[in-house]
């Protein structure tokens, strides 16, 4: 179990990366409430972005983006209201779910794929 | 990302091919799949199946969502034809085939896990449906190459599985030979016709039988269990002539949809045979069934003979469904959104007990049923039906003294029969040259009575006498006119006499 969270903390950290190069400002990581957990939370101008990160080493049991099931986007959307209600300072224009889906394998460089606004 | 691709493949209404475009269309939603254009269930799961064949193939599937549109949207969709089409629009949004090579060319065929595509039913339909549309090329399975290849004015380009297809398209791969899956051998036509020279005695049901034939009438016979009904009837579609291009083309399409595979030598010429059991509904003898509507017995025997053995014993729905086609020679489903239409020209052969003991008239057995059951069984075969029914015989079993004689030279065989019938078809066809009809057992009864074909009143006169006593119906009376211009035709004479008349009177027959 250590070695996959150990893959997911490396995709969440290229995910941020890549995110910070698109110039989203990256304002929150890993965020835990009752409902689950955010893996990153950024604003793309004026719009808050709620986003899963899905890491796998190989795509032998399917695409990562594949793995995010119709029940995870739906925690997501609930997450999305509990973030904002825990932080009532933070002010956006509106907020949407982004998905970023990684395979990186052990000896090559990761391949990145973003999906934006998938709810 | 490619985008969108799109390809064509055919829907099939009973023997009408409708062509349907295939589109693919990648959205920025998670991975996926969706098939909308009213799929039924074998065609919803084209979805799993062409995922695992384009995996299998050495392609990937696309990273977004994927729609996939079979338009038009309103008409339902069965059947796993429309596979290879899927797959081909999918491969084109991915860029690993060129739009531009996919063209207007139609393609048929299911996907196997591996790639491989595998042989459909209604290939023929469906590649007569491409042609009337002005399509030059389709694709099929390597095993359904031949069958595609019956109609002309068509390219047909086999592949064994999808990357070929690919390859084909311009996609630059190392080919992968595989082992094409082969089509479906026929299980249709008895191999060997019996031959009429097996029949023991009943020599007027014999000579019903080659007027039958010859005239294409239908054909009832009564008679107790053993007296050899079946075996005649069986013996029936080897006296038939082959079928023309016409009706071979029709009788091979319909074995296609009912998925039976071709014969040796390409198109089914020989008359079909269709023996449906009694238990048969109403849908199976006419065809339909959920979803997809296939092709009944009686339309499976389009061009042949239909054998209804027990026909008593049939439910009233499905000898009343018989009544359409027998009318029009046509079979038309209705269904709420469609209507299916199949070829219903068979030739109806019944056979019945007397009684539902069997042996009520018989000479060596006792009925023990009492006269209104007797009186009843029968009469399950409604007087509509049985109207279109011009030959009546009654049969009995085979006595010892018959046997003995048939050492001396039995019947004819199925060879000599043939000839009378086909020499008899001749006259017929030269007669008839110019009307609508073919075999006399079409020809309406006011044509047969007017003035140039009027039979000499002495000929005519048990006719009239039995007429006049009521003993026969108008539509009686048309019925051994049109018998006895088959007799005439048999006999090889210009036109019906006494003798002829007479006779026909005899196979009119009585029954009850």
């Amino acid at each position: 179990m250590t070695q996959n969270d150990d893959l997911g903390r490396r995709g969440e950290r290229l995910a941020a990366d890549y995110l910070a190069g698109l110039g989203y400002r990256i304002i929150d990581r890993n965020w835990r409430c009752p409902s689950g957990e955010i893996d990153l939370v950024a604003v793309d101008g004026d719009e808050l972005v709620i986003v899963e990160v899905k890491t796998r080493s190989s795509t032998a049991f399917g695409d990562p983006l594949e793995g995010v099931t119709d029940a995870k986007l739906t925690r997501l959307c609930v997450l999305a209201g509990a973030w904002r209600r825990a932080h009532p300072g933070v002010r956006t224009g509106g907020s949407r779910i982004d998905l970023v889906g990684i395979v990186a394998p052990r000896t090559r460089p990761a391949a990145i794929d973003h999906l934006r606004a998938v709810a | 990302m490619g985008g969108a691709g799109r390809a064509t493949a055919v829907a099939l209404l009973g023997m009408t091919g409708v062509l349907v475009d295939i589109e693919a269309a990648l959205t920025n939603q998670k991975p996926g799949i969706k098939l909308v254009g009213l799929p039924d269930a074998a065609l919803r799961e084209a979805q799993v199946r062409i995922r695992s064949a384009i995996e299998h193939s050495g392609f990937e599937m696309p990273k977004r969502h994927l729609t996939v549109n079979l338009s038009p949207a309103a008409l339902p969709k069965h059947g796993s034809a429309f596979d290879l089409g899927i797959a081909l629009a999918v491969l084109v949004t991915q860029g690993v085939v060129d739009a531009e090579a996919v063209g207007d060319a139609v393609h048929l065929g299911e996907l196997g896990l591996d790639g491989r595509v595998r042989p459909v039913p209604g290939v023929l339909p469906a590649v007569l449906a491409a042609r009337r549309d002005g399509r030059g090329t389709v694709v099929v399975a390597a095993g359904d190459a031949d069958e595609a290849r019956l109609v002309s004015g068509v390219r047909v380009v086999p592949v064994a599985s999808l990357r070929d297809l690919a390859i084909a398209l311009g996609a630059e791969l190392d080919p992968v030979p595989v082992e094409p899956v082969p089509a479906p051998v026929s299980r249709r036509r008895v191999p060997v016709v019996p031959d009429l020279a097996d029949v023991v005695g009943n020599r007027e049901a014999v000579e019903a039988l080659v007027v039958a034939a010859a005239g294409g009438h239908h054909l009832l016979m009564v008679g107790p269990p053993g007296a050899g009904k079946t075996m005649l009837a069986a013996r029936l579609p080897g006296l038939l002539p082959d079928l023309d291009d016409g009706a071979a083309l029709e009788a091979t399409c319909v074995a296609s949809i009912a998925g039976e595979g071709l014969p040796e030598g390409g198109l089914h010429r020989r008359p079909p045979w269709e023996a449906p059991h009694h238990t048969a509904t109403a849908a199976a003898l006419v065809g339909g069934g959920s979803g997809r509507i296939r092709p009944g017995a009686a339309a499976r025997a389009s061009g042949g003979v239909l054998f209804l053995d027990e026909a008593p014993e049939f439910s009233a729905a499905a000898l009343e469904a018989l009544r359409q086609p027998l009318e029009s020679g046509e079979i038309t489903i209705e269904r709420a959104t469609v209507t299916a239409r199949y070829p219903g020209r068979f030739q109806l052969v019944l056979a019945a007990n007397p009684c539902p003991c069997g042996q009520f008239g018989s000479v060596d057995g006792d009925c023990t049923c009492p006269a209104s059951v007797r009186r009843r069984y029968l009469d399950r075969l409604s007087g509509p039906l049985l109207d279109r029914v011009d030959l009546r015989v009654r049969l009995d079993r085979v006595s010892a003294a018959q046997l003995r004689m048939t050492d001396e030279g039995g019947g004819p065989t199925t060879e000599e029969a043939r000839g009378r019938v086909l020499a008899a078809r001749q006259r017929t066809g030269a007669r008839l040259a110019g009307t609508p009809w073919t075999t006399n057992a079409q020809v309406p009864g006011p044509w047969l009575r007017a003035p140039d074909r009027r039979l000499a009143p002495e000929v005519r006169a048990p006719l009239d006498a039995a007429l006049e006593r009521g003993l026969l119906s108008m539509r009686g009376y048309d019925r051994v006119l049109r018998v006895s211009w088959t007799l005439a035709d048999l006999a090889g004479i210009d036109r019906p006499g006494r003798r002829e008349v007479g006779a026909a009177l005899t196979l009119r027959g009585t029954v009850r």
